[in-house]
């Protein structure tokens, strides 16, 4: 079995996902910049679950799926509001907390 | 109704509570609150009292019944207990080991009686004070300390056990404190309220030695326990003689008697309608109310079945004479009324210390509408005819023809009081004084009847002080409002045909049947009728009332007595002692207070000086060096350093929250930067 090729996959999206979160401005992009993240680790899970032939690795995929769709549910509500107020769904004009 | 009598003190307290927070919103500030609580407390109480003979009634057409069939039934019904018992409900209020301690509710004869005389001259106090206490300042919480009054006393004709009847006794206490003390910007009415107050905690300090002793004699504080108790042929005399007369103390303290009896008259300064409360429905009655509660240890402890002589019934003798003594001297129309009621509740403790149980409820229960009516019929006089005076001598006379109502109402009631036959005092005073005569109290009963020649005597004078004669007030003179006369005119009703409830040559024992308890009660005498007695104490009543007439209303044709006091050597010396009320103020205050105040409170104020304000003094300056040392520890060392410190966390605070950017994606960045850097040493250093 090969793996270098999952893992390289895996390691190329969870980057790219890593840059869409931080380089985005637009709330919805850097949602989908998360699932990006998240399916890079689930790939990673399951090339090693088939590897060491052990299935908690493709039950944690498969948690992690779940748990992807519910925080893309709540996300999208929360970037459906921050338009609503904003007029705009950048994530640079979110800056009440600043210290 | 009967079992669920525990409403009926409920709804004053609630109206109290109601009154208190929203009493002055409403539009007659509260006074409909309280009215309307009391009328349905009126209504209740009076439901209860139709139940409860119908009770006594259905249970003796049963007993007949039985009767009928043999006397074998007889027998095994008077094994059962051939008795009314009380209703006795009672919840546990706490706990402590396995005893528990109850409240609820016990309702007998004796109770329902007490309901009706409380809630009826409590309606009529209220009503009647829509309009004698119009326009007072604090007119809402008037009403709300005449509701929480009447709620006290309810709950203490009601309670089981006698905790929670001492509840209701402090309660009442308390409340009378307040009412007294209504118009509390003058000082002689606040230190009335304090001496009301303190005279008759006095007299309650042996009410809660008497609970406890009977407590530990019977082992509950259940009264039907503690009267089966005393009645028992095992009870120890010793406890019941010690407990009986600590009790006597509380009753000595809360009903006026000798010697505590000197709050009762200063107790005047109050607001009329609350006087009549106090002296005829709920305050002095509730010490009477005790003694016949508990009759049962009374009975055994002064062996009042025996006759002769015992404590009980001395002092109710003392306090007819002295009260009725007193009243003669006064020119305050309230003051000789509350004289006469220190006199008047002389008769009732004196009743049941001579067995006569009946006669003392009964005559509590007539003199709660005679004693009334004349309170109120008093401030109706100085409300409407003499400018809110109470000087008889000065601001009154010659009032019958501006205040007809008031004057008849008025009249009746000193003739009820009085005891002419067939007004209602005449009944209850006549089976006290049978009582006494045939059960081996002679003494008592001439004592009684001396008190009544007194009586008459005294309130032929008030009458003709505030009725006849000329004005001499500086007013207009007129008569009272509805809301003063109507409550007048139904307690002139009740005076006179109250004493119909228990006239024996009528036929008419209700009193006997219905109030007297058939449960754990001690054996007393029924009188038999005497008509010599009766016809005497008439007689004597009647005389009594001609000599009034004859020193009072001829005076002018009196110049021999005119004057008396001031030639005779013994009159001025019998004079001076009633006027100085038996000095007896003077003892408690010049002897007593003033002791108390005098060496004791001199030797206090030099060890106060000398001693504790020496070592007060050491520590205080000790305190001061070393103060001084702390403070300059504290200004230039721990402050400076705290300054320090708290400007550092300033600043370094200042330079951290640059970081907090609050946008999201710094945040992310920095956390990805973290987590690359922690990754790289974990891959480096493992």
């Amino acid at each position: 079995m090969i793996m270098n090729q999952f893992l390289i996959l895996s390691a190329f999206l969870f980057c790219v996902g890593v840059y869409g979160v931080l380089a985005r401005r637009n709330g919805v992009l850097v949602l989908m910049s998360v699932e990006l993240m998240l399916n890079g680790v689930n790939l990673n899970l399951i090339a090693f679950s088939a590897r060491l032939h052990a299935v908690s690795g493709q039950v944690f995929a498969l948690f992690i799926i779940t748990i992807a769709a519910a925080e893309v549910g709540v996300g999208l509500a929360i970037v459906l509001l921050i338009y609503r107020n904003l007029r705009s769904p950048d994530l640079d004009g979110v800056d009440q907390l600043k210290g | 109704m009967l079992d669920a009598a525990w409403i009926i003190p409920l709804i004053p307290a609630l109206s109290f509570v109601a009154i208190l927070f929203f009493g002055k919103k409403m539009p007659r500030q509260g006074s409909e609150i309280g009215i309307v609580a009391i009328a349905t407390t009126f209504v209740l109480s009076c439901v209860a009292a139709v139940q409860w003979i119908q009770r006594v009634n259905r249970y003796e057409g049963s007993h007949q019944g039985l009767g009928a069939l043999g006397k074998s039934l007889m027998l095994s019904t008077q094994e059962h207990g051939a008795v009314v018992k009380p209703v006795v409900h009672s919840i546990t209020w706490w706990q402590n080991g396995a005893f528990k301690f109850g409240i609820g509710i016990q309702i007998d004869g004796l109770a329902v009686m007490m309901l009706f005389v409380v809630t009826l001259i409590s309606l009529l106090v209220h009503i009647y004070s829509t309009a004698y206490m119009k326009g007072d300042i604090r007119f809402t919480y008037f009403y709300a300390a005449l509701s929480l009054f009447t709620a006290s006393m309810l709950i203490l004709v009601v309670a089981p056990n006698t905790l929670q009847l001492l509840v209701g006794w402090e309660l009442v206490g308390l409340c009378s404190f307040m009412l007294i003390g209504h118009w509390w910007e003058e000082g002689a009415n606040t230190n009335a309220a304090l001496k009301a107050f303190l005279t008759t905690r006095t007299g309650d300090i042996g009410l809660m030695i008497g609970v406890i002793i009977t407590f530990f004699a019977a082992g509950t504080f259940n009264i039907v326990g503690i009267n089966q108790y005393a009645l028992s042929p095992g009870a120890d005399h010793t406890l019941m003689v010690v407990g009986a007369s600590c009790l006597l103390i509380g009753i000595i303290g809360k009903s006026g008697q000798f010697p505590l009896h000197t709050w009762l008259p200063d107790a005047m300064a109050g607001p009329t309608p609350v006087s009549a409360l106090i002296h005829a429905a709920t305050m002095v009655v509730a010490g009477v109310y005790l003694g016949a509660r508990v009759y049962g240890v009374f009975w055994s402890g002064f062996n009042i079945g025996d006759g002769g002589m015992n404590p009980m019934a001395v002092i109710g003798a003392i306090t007819i004479l002295i009260g009725a003594a007193l009243a003669f001297v006064q020119d305050d129309i309230k003051k000789v009324l509350a004289y006469s009621t220190v006199s008047q509740l002389g008769y009732m403790v004196m009743g049941l210390g001579v067995g006569s149980w009946v006669g003392a409820v009964f005559h509590l229960f007539t003199h709660a509408f005679f004693k009334a009516l004349l309170f109120l019929g008093a401030g109706s006089v100085s409300h409407s005819g003499s400018h809110h005076s109470f000087d008889m001598k000065k601001d009154m006379g010659g009032l019958r023809k501006y205040m007809p109502i008031t004057f008849w109402t008025f009249l009746i009631g000193s003739a009820a009081l009085a005891g002419i036959a067939p007004l209602a005092g005449f009944w209850s005073k006549d089976e006290i004084l049978a009582t006494a005569g045939q059960g081996g109290f002679e003494l008592f009963a001439i004592v009684g009847l001396v008190g009544a020649f007194l009586t008459a005597a005294y309130m032929t004078r008030c009458v003709y002080l505030t009725f006849f004669g000329e004005y001499r007030g500086h007013g207009q003179p007129h008569e009272s409002p509805k809301a003063i006369t109507v409550p007048l005119i139904v307690l002139a009703v009740f005076s006179v045909f109250a004493g119909l409830a228990n006239a024996a040559p009528l036929g008419l024992e209700k009193f006997g049947e219905y109030v007297e308890p058939k449960f754990a009660f001690p054996p007393v005498i029924v009188p038999t009728f005497d008509y010599g007695l009766a016809g005497a104490s008439l007689f004597i009543v009647l005389s009594a009332i001609g000599v009034g007439v004859f020193l009072w209303f001829r005076e002018e044709e009196m110049h021999a007595f005119k004057g008396l006091t001031k030639r005779n050597v013994l009159a001025r010396g019998g004079y001076a002692l009633l006027v100085n009320k038996y000095y007896l103020d003077d003892l408690y205050e010049g002897v007593i207070v003033a002791g108390i105040k005098g060496p004791i409170a001199r030797a206090s104020y030099w060890i106060n000086q000398n001693v504790i304000d020496a070592v007060v003094k050491g520590a205080g300056l000790a305190a001061r060096a070393i103060a001084g040392g702390t403070y300059t520890l504290d200004q230039d060392v721990l402050d400076a350093g705290y300054d320090g410190l708290a400007r550092e966390t300033g600043a370094s605070g200042g330079l951290l929250s640059r970081v907090q950017t609050g946008r999201l994606q710094w945040y992310a960045l920095v956390s990805f930067a973290a987590i690359g850097v922690f990754s790289l040493a974990l891959v480096i250093f493992r």
